[in-house]
């Protein structure tokens, strides 16, 4: 068991998020940087999709009530175990009693606390994934909040130090996003589509999991008017009628109607997700759907295969 | 069709709220249901449109878009899916139903009338779990949504807006007019059917 002593102001749960219930209305949530939640999970020997905590914007505190094996991933916390710095994106075998403490960088948004075992908070229509607006799963954590771990099938303290060299992602407070065209390209103007891979753009405070709204010059729309609401993803570019970017993220709505410029690619959604709000510059480029798709096949892989042991030698 | 990202396509059958388009919207996705094919999670449908997700380890673009085609013209097989017809009970006391019957120059009885008169169709569920978008209301009672949409609307309102009404399953901002409640549950996720309503399913609201 984990005990939360100072949360997150976003501390939520989440595993692969609620698969099959778009059609009802209900959105997918699951990681914001589905890369490092990934990575937490494989680090502690976990299945890739199981549960772990998520934590945002400001620094966090737990206590371990039992000897546990955890990994911290992402750019956007320092790891102290025992108030001694420790290495992120490495298995940790931590004592019970043991201090975590996550100190937020300003770096970066997304922090990912995974434990061997996986937090086995309650599930709601077949996911851990906290959507507090609905009440689906855990959500609202505060001082003292307790959150179980699965068992354990394996000796802790002999998966502890595995990680991960080197890290096949870049992470960048001014990075270059790959995007594919939207199904609405056709309705901005020449100078709108020039516009949009040409500028810089920040991310407002407003944003959240439910989307990225972007700061930066306008975009016009050669055909005014909304669309009759259609499916949405997580990634997709919306236009609202003020012409600044709305970025999807993990929570957003299963429908829409404003129309979608572009959307960002699978591989690249880690780094959007992490670029420091306000801070932080993205400029867009585009690509083909099978240059995005392979790079994605690419990112999972090198992932997998770049996790070394603590008794592998063959890197020496 | 057309990707809506790296990891969903997009079909739109359509550009308009019609009931025939919608139609074939839902029979292709019941078709695509008898069909699976591995690393497909889930289809959403839209008004005019359906869109797939999938799992691009498993499938490319070119995969799934192939998939879709075969069944564009086998979708008629889904049609005899037999439909599912809801009534929701309704008390007709919203707080706008005064002022919709005052722009719609018809008495509140005959606003409850004509909103009764007609079997609605799911036409899709989004904007919270388990809002059901249904249509097509009658000409004689379409109003516009509000110019400053409510921070707060009950679970179980019953509005319209444009050609459409709807039910509010969970409490939540909204923007519709309301006209009255429902004391059914049409969102909750510890029954072993969470949703009342189903995209295509046919619904008839009976007034108390």
């Amino acid at each position: 068991m984990l005990e939360i002593i100072t949360p997150s102001v976003l501390t939520t749960i989440q595993d692969a998020g609620r698969r099959g219930w778009q059609a009802f209305g209900v959105p997918l949530s699951g990681p914001m940087d589905a890369f490092a939640w990934r990575a937490a999970n494989l680090l502690v020997a976990n299945p890739p999709d199981a549960a772990v905590i998520e934590f945002g914007y400001t620094s966090a505190e737990l206590l371990a009530l039992e000897d546990c094996l955890v990994a911290a991933t992402g750019p956007a916390f320092a790891l102290f175990i025992n108030e001694r710095p420790m290495r992120a994106w490495t298995s940790i075998y931590v004592r019970k009693n043991g201090h975590i403490r996550l100190e937020k960088l300003d770096t970066a948004n997304w922090g990912y606390l995974a434990a061997h075992g996986g937090i086995t908070s309650a599930l709601a229509l077949s996911s851990r994934s906290s959507y507090p607006a609905a009440r689906l799963g855990a959500s609202q954590f505060v001082t003292g909040h307790i959150l179980t771990i699965g068992p354990s099938r394996a000796s802790l303290p002999a998966l502890a130090s595995r990680t991960i060299d080197p890290l096949p992602i870049q992470y960048s407070p001014t990075p270059t996003i790959a995007t594919i065209p939207g199904p609405q390209q056709t309705y901005f103007t020449h100078s709108a589509l020039r516009t949009f891979y040409a500028s810089a753009y920040t991310i407002t405070p407003t944003s959240d999991r439910t989307g990225y709204r972007l700061d930066g010059p306008p975009l016009e729309r050669l055909i005014p008017g909304e669309l009759i609401s259609e499916g949405m993803a997580r990634g997709c570019i919306q236009i609202p009628t003020d012409g600044l970017p709305i970025v999807m993220q993990a929570d957003c709505p299963t429908t829409g109607g404003y129309p979608k410029i572009a959307s960002v690619i699978a591989a690249d959604q880690p780094i959007l997700a992490q670029v420091p709000i306000v801070t932080g510059k993205i400029r867009f480029t585009e690509t083909s759907i099978e240059q995005a798709q392979t790079r994605y096949r690419a990112l999972q892989a090198n992932l997998t295969k770049n996790i070394i042991q603590p008794d592998d030698v063959s890197w020496l | 069709m057309l990707p809506l990202s790296d990891t969903s396509l997009l079909i739109q059958l359509g550009d308009k709220i019609d009931p025939q388009i919608n139609r074939r919207v839902h029979m292709l996705a019941a078709a695509l249901a008898l069909d699976p094919l591995p690393g497909i999670c889930e289809t959403v449908p839209g008004y005019a449109s359906l869109t797939i997700h999938y799992d691009p380890l498993a499938l490319t673009h070119t995969q799934v878009a192939d998939w879709l085609t075969a069944h564009l013209h086998l979708s008629a097989a889904a049609a005899s899916r037999p439909l599912k017809l809801i009534e929701v009970p309704v008390i007709y006391d919203g707080p706008d139903l005064a002022s919709v019957a005052e722009t719609c120059r018809l008495s509140p009885a005959k606003i409850i009338c004509q909103h009764t008169s007609t079997l609605y169709t799911v036409y899709m569920m989004g904007f919270t779990p388990g809002f059901p978008y249904l249509g097509i209301l009658p000409e004689s009672i379409r109003v516009p949504r509000l110019a400053a949409p409510r921070s707060h609307v009950q679970a179980g309102a019953v509005a319209i807006a444009g050609m459409q009404t709807g039910i509010y399953p969970v409490d939540s901002p909204g923007g519709w007019q309301l006209i009255g409640r429902t004391a059914l549950t049409l969102f909750d996720p510890a029954r072993a059917q969470p949703f009342l309503f189903a995209p295509g399913d046919q619904v008839q609201f009976i007034a108390l």
